[in-house]
């Protein structure tokens, strides 16, 4: 646990600088906008504690907040990401549970596992956020169809980058 | 004691997350303009609805009174028209001319919430966005001014009453024309004080105090109070304690001044401004 640290520090700042510098500039039809740097909470060890998982969510949404000058908008949305991450995984535990030493990734669970992992917690962290952005409930349906397109477009992004990407 | 703290470390997730969700939220709402103007106007409208239905019910208990005064308004109204037509009726060319120097309009209003005792008091009006209310548009009575609007939503607006120490009214005496702030210093709801007006100035108890006109807020000459008292402050100048004209415990229907000049004003003095 502990030389893993530094591999997560890094993996933190990565996300953060990734997001900030190139991925908040790209807004298709200024309407579709990826968020990834939450794939920092996903590959969390599987026996990171509780209350750390929300620290760390609270910590990372904040960073990118500072960035994007819209302080508690990412914070909220990236804790209540991180609030779901134990329930989810515990409704996704295959059987036999989870090896110890592994980690929730492709490699050691599969593509279609994470598949469904990826796919239900963007969904969950982009709705919530959009939502966020603009408080309000009119226009109802206009928020959650761009939070689902930008949500597809992190999502192929990540599986891109876990596939494609080795640590 | 024992159970509260199992309870805790049972559900320390959940209350955790509450916790760090709320905090995030309150950082959104404290940090970010739009949402923040979002929170303030749905609370707003929630205790506008609640309030005025109060009112509603308040309305009867006083309904005798306020008939009374709505009587001697009319009264009041109606010589003006009579003294008006006087003076209008031999020349068309004034009454145009009157209609376009028009600079103040007036909006009728009712206070739907109010307080004298808090240390900044604040009042809501029954009118809003709908009505053409814009923050910075001044509330009067007949008897003297009330305070200043600060936000609006659809139906409702909040004034910053002249009972909150934030409020600074530029006012004059009316014979001598010295002006200087006036504003409430969190004690008696009956009395405000006016600074900064020199001492060969020459000041008597019962003196009008009046609106300087000044800002571009309230016109010239609404009355403010009276002069109760005054002392020197320091070498150079009267601190006057004014006895307000309003009884705020009393006030129930106002008028919302616009100025439809204010624009124009204001772009000409930041222009000169800018030119310094």
């Amino acid at each position: 646990m502990i030389n893993l640290l530094p591999r997560y520090i890094i993996s933190f700042i990565i996300m953060v600088l990734l997001q900030v510098l190139i991925l908040n500039n790209i807004q298709l039809n200024g309407y579709i906008n990826p968020y990834i740097y939450i794939l920092f909470i996903l590959t969390l060890p599987f026996d990171t504690p509780k209350w750390a998982l929300l620290v760390l969510g609270f910590l990372l949404g904040l960073s990118i907040d500072l960035f994007t000058h819209t302080v508690g908008m990412h914070a909220s949305a990236t804790v209540f990401l991180a609030f779901l991450r134990p329930g989810l995984l515990n409704s996704m535990e295959p059987r036999g549970g989870y090896e110890p030493d592994s980690n929730p990734s492709v490699q050691d669970y599969g593509l279609g596992w994470f598949f469904k992992y990826a796919a239900f917690s963007v969904f969950a962290h982009h709705i919530f956020l959009f939502y966020i952005e603009v408080f309000k409930l009119e226009g109802f349906f206009q928020t959650l169809s761009r939070a689902i397109l930008s949500g597809l477009f992190s999502l192929i992004l990540i599986l891109f980058i876990k596939l494609f990407i080795k640590k | 004691m024992q159970n509260l703290i199992r309870f805790l470390i049972k559900n320390h997730f959940i209350i955790l997350f509450i916790f760090i969700e709320a905090f995030a939220i309150f950082l959104l709402i404290n940090n970010n303009n739009y949402q923040q103007t979002k929170f303030v106007n749905f609370t707003r409208t929630v205790s506008g609805v609640f309030y005025q239905n109060v009112e509603k019910f308040n309305e009867y208990l006083t309904l005798k009174e306020k008939n009374e005064r709505l009587k001697a308004e009319n009264t009041r109204l109606r010589n003006l028209i009579q003294k008006n037509l006087e003076v209008d009726s031999d020349s068309f060319e004034t009454q145009v001319d009157t209609n376009y120097n028009q600079q103040y309009e007036i909006i009728s209003a009712k206070i739907i919430n109010n307080s004298v005792n808090k240390q900044h008091n604040y009042i809501t009006l029954n009118r809003g966005k709908v009505d053409g209310i814009k923050p910075e548009m001044g509330v009067i009575t007949r008897d003297g001014i009330i305070g200043v609007i600060r936000g609006v939503s659809d139906h409702f607006s909040t004034a910053i009453s002249l009972l909150n120490p934030e409020l600074k009214i530029s006012s004059k005496l009316e014979k001598s024309e010295f002006f200087g702030p006036l504003g409430w210093e969190g004690q008696n709801y009956r009395f405000a004080y006016l600074r900064e007006i020199p001492l060969h100035a020459e000041v008597e108890k019962n003196d009008t105090i009046v609106t300087s006109g000044y800002s571009s807020i309230f016109p010239e000459g609404v009355p403010v109070g009276y002069v109760e008292d005054f002392e020197e402050k320091g070498a150079r100048f009267h601190e006057i304690k004014v006895r307000l004209s309003v009884d705020f415990k009393q006030i129930s229907e106002v008028y919302i001044i616009r100025n439809l000049r204010k624009q124009e004003q204001e772009n000409l003095e930041n222009q000169v401004e800018y030119n310094d």
